[in-house]
């Protein structure tokens, strides 16, 4: 069996990510940050290091600024929910999931003005035009950092540079980068990022979170749930300090406990080191499609400027046709359809029938790259 | 001259006391965690518990390091 498949959910996982959750449920498995008892204190310990080890990843100046989710998708809620209020205009792109989409069009709805930007067709992003998209009453710009369809990164930093010059927050979906490419909050003027644990920092799902910078004014932000904090108890109103303001309600700290594992390999490997190896599987998988005829690679930058995550088309083949085949006679599982995203599948010109998407990881092979073109090859040919 | 042999250091929450355990190791101040005296606060959590000799330097420690007090006492 050959999976690729880490575009949705990477796996296999490190060593230690299961063993990390299964210590904390055999030896600690006590509640963070309620009861001051010895293993209370253990798992507030795990949660804490966990932060700790997202911040760095991020470089992150400040721990406390990290506060934990059920994925990204709620950390994007948390972000454009507790952020945007009627009047106020947002700035995303073409390449954008739903994850991004939904919440904006539900706003858009309550009467935030929202600005799509135009992708090029190989899903690039043209930094002038995210400026030429601010208004006056623009609060924000939300950009996903690499596409979940076709891999292509989009120019955080500049952007971010954009939208200090106009004042304007940086929102930052790195679902699909966070672990697999470099990120800095700081040098990259990131004001939120929001990320989940169970792609390419290696942990399990059902456990995500949102980084919080320091230009986020507090006051005005509303958090998506109130609750049990284990912090100034005696007060029925919300504590205002971060992460308790964000994190109401016993966490999942068996998943913290796994993604706290996840980051460390990550760490240890070094991102530098994985994204060396994802490029070199990116770009012999680009290469090799490329060249089999009836085969048609989106997106189309190149390894260098992309994520290890590759959509194609085999002509003659619907998508959902090269995916039963290959996971019924080659045992090969990737994802094919529109991966939650229409808006990005327009704008590369594959809506409504969609890609196959190749979503290699860290623990992918070059045997297994070939293993995988010889399969499309065969497909193609038959096609 | 005090009989008391304690300060504790008291938080926002814990993890700002598993952040201050942190910072006070590397300064090599022992302390340890304790859920918080009611006599204090009403909080549920837990508190800093150091020397009371190395109180200045405790603090000195956790200024530096950024972390917010919301209060000191010895017991």
């Amino acid at each position: 069996m050959l999976y690729v498949d880490n575009a949705a959910t990477s796996w296999p996982k490190p060593p230690g990510v299961v063993e990390a959750m299964v210590h904390f449920m055999e030896k600690v498995g006590a509640n963070p940050g309620r009861s001051a008892h010895h293993l209370s204190v253990e798992a507030g310990r795990i949660v804490y290091n966990a932060r700790e080890a997202v911040a760095e990843l991020l470089n992150a100046p400040d721990p406390m600024r990290v506060v934990f989710g059920y994925n990204a998708t709620e950390a994007l809620n948390l972000a454009l929910r507790g952020l945007l209020r009627p009047g106020n205009h947002v700035v995303t792109s073409s390449m954008e999931h739903n994850s991004v989409m939904r919440p904006l069009r539900a706003l858009e709805r309550q009467g935030v003005g929202v600005t799509v930007v135009r992708c090029s067709p190989q899903g690039f992003l043209d930094p002038p035009d995210v400026e030429t998209a601010i208004k006056p009453n623009s609060k924000m710009i939300v950009l996903n950092h690499a596409s979940n369809v076709v891999g292509t990164i989009l120019p955080i930093a500049e952007v971010g540079e954009i939208s200090r010059r106009y004042n304007l927050l940086l929102l930052v979906d790195a679902a699909q980068t966070a672990g697999a490419y470099p990120i800095d909050v700081e040098a990259d003027k990131i004001d939120l990022l929001a990320f989940t644990g169970h792609k390419s920092l290696l942990g399990p799902m059902g456990i995500g979170g949102l980084y919080i910078g320091e230009r986020v004014k507090l006051r005005e932000f509303e958090p998506l749930k109130r609750g049990g904090t284990g912090s100034r108890s005696e007060l029925e109103e919300q504590p205002d300090f971060l992460p308790d303001m964000c994190e109401s309600g016993t966490p999942n700290v068996v998943g913290i406990a796994g993604l706290l594992a996840g980051v460390r390999f990550v760490l240890e490997r070094g991102v530098d080191e994985i994204r060396r190896h994802e490029v070199e599987l990116t770009q012999r998988l680009i290469e090799g499609l490329s060249a089999i005829p009836g085969v048609t690679v989106h997106g189309g930058h190149g390894a260098q400027r992309q994520t290890a995550t590759i959509s194609f088309n085999i002509k003659g083949l619907s998508p959902s046709e090269v995916g039963l085949r290959l996971d019924e006679e080659y045992g090969i599982l990737c994802r094919v359809g529109l991966h939650c995203a229409p808006a990005a599948h327009k704008t590369i010109g594959t809506f409504p029938a969609g890609t196959v998407r190749f979503g290699l990881g860290v623990f992918n092979t070059l045997e297994e790259v070939e293993t995988a073109l010889e399969a499309i090859r065969q497909l193609a040919q038959e096609a | 001259m005090t009989d008391k042999q304690y300060a504790v250091i008291l938080v926002h929450s814990t993890n700002y006391a598993l952040r201050a355990e942190k910072v006070l190791a590397k300064a090599g101040i022992s302390c340890k965690l304790i859920p918080v005296p009611r006599h204090l606060s009403s909080d549920c959590g837990v508190c800093v518990r150091i020397e009371r000799t190395d109180q200045e330097a405790a603090l000195q420690a956790l200024k530096a390091a950024c972390v917010e007090i919301e209060g000191v006492h010895e017991i």
